[in-house]
């Protein structure tokens, strides 16, 4: 009953947005920041396949692209994003896999 | 019909400086031979690999601007495939992207000077104005570095 009260409370901090009636019956785990592309803020047209320090944040542990719905990446860069990183594998800037 | 590519190779880090300098002087003759021209070399120097290639686990890195036709390239690519030394290679058409990110960095910059002018304000931001400063393209470090690299 308690804990109850508490989760209920701790709502309010969430801004109004959140206030409907859904708030008893669905708890929403936190507010999400809303992702931006990484490319578009920072002005970056050029996605160069030698830059490695640009591109190794997208390739984390397992070398996979990261995908756009984690790293919030536009569509247009996404794509200028994954060339980049196909071409930098080749020439073994960057790993395929890891292990 | 001229173009502009770059080359990547990497050379088999137990190759001599002689057998470096061979290959660099193959891909200039040919350049030479068939009408092109040889911009820029850049020597990366010894680097490690991403993966292993062929046992090798670190390459000698070299780049090349090159312009010229892709007969010329397609020479190149072939040479190069023929020498046991050269582990990797990589072509690539760079003119087409550096045309469209040179467009959209002058349209950036002419827009902003438009929002700016439209405010009332000096075409260019001036120094230790406000907050704008941090997303600013001339303080951005970041975009000259990959220049350099290029």
């Amino acid at each position: 009953m308690n804990g109850r009260k508490r989760t209920g409370g701790g709502a309010r901090g969430r801004g109004a947005a959140g206030q409907g009636k859904g708030d008893g019956q669905q708890r929403r785990p936190m507010f999400r920041r809303r992702k931006i592309c990484k490319f578009c803020s920072e002005k970056i047209d050029d996605i160069n396949y030698k830059d490695t320090k640009l591109l190794m944040p997208f390739v984390p542990e397992r070398a996979k692209i990261l995908p756009r719905r984690i790293s919030g990446t536009c569509a247009l860069h996404q794509r200028k994003l994954r060339i980049a990183i196909m071409r930098a594998r080749q020439i073994a800037l960057i790993p395929y896999t890891s292990e | 019909m001229n173009r502009k590519y770059e080359l990547v190779y990497i050379v088999s880090p137990d190759a001599t400086e002689e057998q470096v300098a061979e290959l660099h002087g193959q891909v200039e003759a040919v350049v030479q031979r068939m009408g092109g021209q040889l911009e820029k070399t850049e020597n990366w120097g010894r680097r490690k690999l991403a993966y292993v290639i062929g046992r090798h686990k670190e390459g000698l890195y070299v780049l090349d601007v090159i312009n010229g036709s892709g007969e010329l390239m397609k020479e190149i690519d072939r040479r190069l495939k023929v020498y046991d030394t050269v582990i990797r290679q990589l072509i690539v058409r760079v003119d087409e992207a550096e045309h469209v990110a040179e467009g959209k960095r002058t349209k950036r910059t002419e827009s902003s000077r438009r929002r700016r002018v439209a405010r009332g304000l000096p075409p260019d931001r001036q120094p230790g104005e406000g907050q704008r400063a941090e997303f600013e393209d001339d303080r951005d470090d970041r975009f000259d570095m990959a220049e350099d690299l290029r």
